[in-house]
């Protein structure tokens, strides 16, 4: 897909598997909303196909696709009241007054909205137009529904509560959901698989534990969740466990693909995965800078010895251990929990 | 205060009682004569109150006739400037920037032209098609320009307009013909409905343009010039005093309408949560 | 184009650009074409038409060049229709800013509607409330001989006349312009001029007025267009020596017989006019699409 002279994505394959809740995360810009444009007929590929439960889209427009979308703005009808919206798909498909009006019922009951359905949108809160926005999408009974972002506007507290519920409709009504967000919290919690993007190219698809435990890429460590980042050489590989060469002495962790012995290459380690202790191997000394206190856990901000940064973190319960502010503390981890890629 | 500051503040009053006197005085003078027994329209001198001009006013065939005439005119006006005038501003805002600055400076060049000239125009090209001044010359000379100011309502509104609207319908399969339909013309309806009053008016006030595409048709505002040659009575103005009376009331009851209408959209905006 | 029936598909879009162009060719592009063809076109009685002597020519143009009483009527008028917009200019400036940058929002609403019902009703009307403000043994005169300013009636019809009706009914084109340009300025400006010693005046000169030039450049030419074009004002309030150059055209049409001759002179009209505008908002540095808000 190309926007003028500039690739807006490059070569982004994957598969959405039916009933499947599909989140595609990455940063402003890189190119996932391109993507589900695409995927809803808004925008023709330059090259490539869209194939939704097996039939070639192309040529189709976004009316004749079985997809059905929620916009960032959700893009309610203001002037319609809201069992209006939520039956124009119907309308748009010729169904008579008395039976759009019943299904517009039958879907407000399923958003918990019974009774809204003469109200106008703007007399909503914001939740429940979040409501509204998902019910007009699965009037028209999509295979797939295309969430752009649709959480962005609201605020936290009411996000938590609505990802839940979003998860909840998705396995009730079994429609297979693609959504969209730069937010990697809202992807993990909430998505079967998550394909992560960057800069117009997809970096890896996989189960959220899977891009947690195993990033294919720098760009998925250091996206997805917190990390550390030691660089060094790769002085050997074995079994499947690499070992780096670095400013503090040999470091191991679990191979990535494309490394090859005396590359550049860089090891990353979870603040979880350090444990404060003075023994074992892969060992790390930093200076404590200062202890963010977080609630269930703390995180123990530290300087290496060249000045890299380094974090971990540590129970609330293990505290009473952590290491003073302004001293010298070592850190272990064990080389299952910790992942070498290349440098790049 | 300085003294200066003083000195501006009183020079400044003094202009501002000036302005709205010779903003209101002539009106005041047209509507008091109405009731005067003179029959040339004047306060000067007060030769007794009558209510006989409005009893002359109701008996002026011609006055009755040309209201008549302006009114098919007014009507027909907003038939041609109310589809084509959204059309150019549909047309206007669907296009890429440099294409709609030329086409902006076409679509608001007649109201860059001397109503006259509007009306010269278009009676030679109608003459050299056979056709004479009259309503119908009346209704395309006026709509020519018309049009602008209902192009440029509609078009600042649809500045407005959030065009994610108009793919979620596409997207929930909505054809463009409904798009149009139900998403679009309604979020229009408002500011068609003021630039079809706004049509009416202007219509209704033309003068210049009127004059020459008029034929032997005689609309409100040629036939009040015309008295004015041919003997003025102050029936004359207790039609103006009538246009006043209507202008005022309508004015101070659509501020009123619209201030209700605010406060209830602020306090309604108060109740909702976050 | 392309994007016009992307977005409204090929029925709805075709429809839409047929009426603009209905709209743009044939009532405005083909009839200011027809009223050259007429200008520069010889008068002739119907059986010369199409023969020898129906040849293209500038004679109607030069005969308004030769003619010394039309001559002097137009550059009358050019330079009247300035004063116009140049006394409207100065009568609405103060009010403008007052509006803009002093009165509280229930005041500024007030004065706007106060503003606009004199111009609900039709120019024709307006200006027929100064005919009888200024007829001869009108109230104008008398309050002026009771109050002992003059001793005898003044005869207003005429210039004077046709000046004050201009002015009036054109109010409205130059101060809204100067208001919503005036409005955009921060108030905090004005301040900190006054605060670093500039007086009223410079503050106005130096702040002010720079910043609403475009407002004041659209009230300008669209005051003098209308002025140049009236024809009601000019009929009823002048005098026989007050003639405007539209009426000299109203003349050639309805009682000259001379069509050619009338639309070539409405051509040098809207030639001054469209120069006028075009040279004003150049100078002003005022984009054609900021013009008309």
């Amino acid at each position: 897909m190309a926007f003028g002279q500039t690739r807006a994505v490059t070569d982004v394959s994957f598969t959405v598997e039916g009933g499947e809740f599909f989140s595609i995360l990455g940063p402003s810009g890189c190119g996932k909303t391109t993507i589900l444009r695409i995927v809803a007929g808004f925008l023709e590929p330059t090259e490539g196909t869209v194939l939704i439960g097996g039939r070639d889209m192309k040529g189709l427009g976004p009316d004749q696709r079985p997809t059905a979308m929620i916009f960032q703005s959700l893009a309610l009808f203001p002037l319609m009241p809201v069992w209006e919206n939520i039956a124009f798909g119907l309308e748009a498909r010729g169904v008579a007054k008395t039976e759009r009006r019943k299904k517009a019922n039958d879907l407000l009951k399923l958003v918990a909205l019974e009774g809204f359905g003469d109200r106008m949108p703007g007399e909503l809160s914001g939740g429940q137009r979040q409501r509204v926005a998902i019910a007009r999408a699965l009037a028209v009974e999509p295979q797939v529904l295309l969430l752009d972002e649709p959480l962005s506007a609201l605020d936290l507290k009411l996000r938590q509560h609505m990802r839940a519920e979003l998860r909840a409709l998705q396995k009730r009504t079994g429609v297979t959901f693609i959504y969209i967000t730069h937010d990697q919290s809202e992807a993990l919690a909430m998505s079967d698989r998550v394909a992560v993007m960057s800069e117009g190219v997809l970096q890896q698809v996989g189960a959220p534990r899977e891009l947690y435990d195993n990033p294919a890429t720098p760009f998925v460590a250091r996206f997805v969740g917190e990390t550390n980042a030691i660089t060094g050489r790769v002085a050997a590989i074995e079994n499947g466990i690499a070992t780096v060469e670095s400013a503090f002495g040999p470091l191991s962790g679990r191979a990535g693909d494309g490394l090859s012995a005396g590359a550049a290459a860089r090891l990353y380690v979870r603040p979880e995965a350090l444990q404060h202790k003075t023994r074992g191997e892969n060992r790390l000394m930093a200076t404590i800078e200062r202890i963010d206190f977080e609630g269930a856990f703390a995180l123990a901000h530290g300087t290496l010895e060249d000045g890299s940064r380094l974090t971990a973190s540590i129970a609330s319960t293990e505290l009473g251990e952590a290491p003073e502010i302004g001293t010298r503390a070592s850190f272990a981890f064990q080389s299952a929990n910790a992942v070498v890629l290349p440098d790049g | 205060m300085s003294a200066a500051d003083r000195i501006m503040k009183g020079l400044f009053g003094v202009y501002f009682a000036a302005f709205f006197v010779y903003l209101f005085a002539p009106l005041a003078i047209m509507a008091a004569a109405t009731f005067n027994t003179s029959r040339f329209p004047t306060v000067t001198p007060w030769q007794g109150t009558t209510l006989e001009w409005f009893n002359a006013l109701a008996a002026d065939r011609g006055m009755w006739d040309a209201l008549w005439t302006s009114i098919m005119v007014a009507f027909f006006v907003v038939l041609v400037v109310l589809p084509i005038g959204t059309a150019a501003a549909l047309v206007l805002t669907s296009l890429h920037a440099r294409a709609r600055s030329f086409l902006y400076a076409v679509m608001v060049s007649p109201l860059l032209t001397p109503g006259v000239v509007i009306g010269i125009s278009t009676l030679v090209l109608w003459r050299q098609l056979g056709v004479g001044g009259g309503v119908f010359l009346i209704v395309l000379a006026q709509s020519s320009f018309i049009i602008c100011y209902i192009m440029l309502m509609v078009a600042a509104r649809l500045q407005r307009f959030d065009r994610t609207q108009e793919e979620a319908a596409l997207g929930l399969g909505a054809s463009k013909f409904m798009v149009f339909r139900r998403v679009i013309l309604p979020f229009l309806k408002p500011a068609l409905f003021a630039a079809g009053f706004l049509a009416v008016l202007q219509s209704i006030e033309n003068y210049n343009t009127t004059l020459f595409v008029r034929g032997f048709d005689t609309p409100l505002t040629v036939y009040i010039a015309t008295k004015v040659r041919t003997g003025l009575t102050p029936a004359v103005n207790a039609l103006a005093l009538i246009m006043v009376a209507v202008t005022i009331v309508g004015a101070v009851t659509y501020e009123a309408v619209r201030r209700r209408s605010r406060t209830a959209r602020a306090s309604k905006e108060e109740e909702q949560p976050g | 184009m392309a994007e016009l029936y992307k977005r409204f598909g090929g029925g709805l879009g075709t429809v839409f650009l047929a009426l603009v162009a209905a709209w743009l060719a044939g009532m405005v592009l083909a009839p200011n074409v027809m009223m050259i063809d007429y200008a520069l076109r010889p008068n002739l009685p119907p059986a010369d038409i199409g023969g020898p002597r129906d040849v293209y020519s500038l004679s109607n143009v030069l005969y308004l060049a030769n003619e010394g009483v039309h001559r002097a009527i137009f550059f009358k008028t050019v330079w009247a229709s300035a004063l116009v917009a140049f006394v409207t200019l100065m009568v609405c400036y103060p009010l403008a800013y007052w509006l803009a940058q002093n009165a509280t929002p229930n005041q500024t609403a007030i004065a706007i509607l106060a503003l606009t019902i004199p111009f609900w009703i039709n120019e024709v009307l307006r200006t027929l409330a100064w005919y009888i403000l200024l007829a001869f043994r009108g109230p104008l005169n008398a309050a002026l001989l009771a109050l002992g300013i003059i001793d005898e009636p003044v005869r207003w019809y005429g210039d004077g006349g046709v000046l004050a009706g201009m002015t009036y009914a054109y109010i409205l084109f130059m101060l809204f312009p100067i208001y919503n340009a005036i409005e955009s300025l921060e108030k905090s400006q004005i301040e900190a001029a006054r605060d670093l010693g500039a007086s009223v005046w410079r503050t106005h000169w130096r702040v002010v007025i720079p910043h609403a030039k475009a407002g004041i450049a659209t009230g300008c030419v669209f005051t003098f267009m209308l002025a140049a074009g009236s024809y009601v004002a000019p009929a009823l309030l002048g005098a026989p020596g007050s003639r405007w150059f539209t009426e000299i055209i109203y003349n050639w049409f309805f009682e000259g017989g001379d069509w050619n001759r009338g639309a070539a002179y409405a051509l040098v009209l809207l030639v001054l006019c469209l120069t006028v505008v075009l040279v004003t908002l150049k100078i002003a540095r005022v984009n054609l699409t900021d013009v008309a808000k």
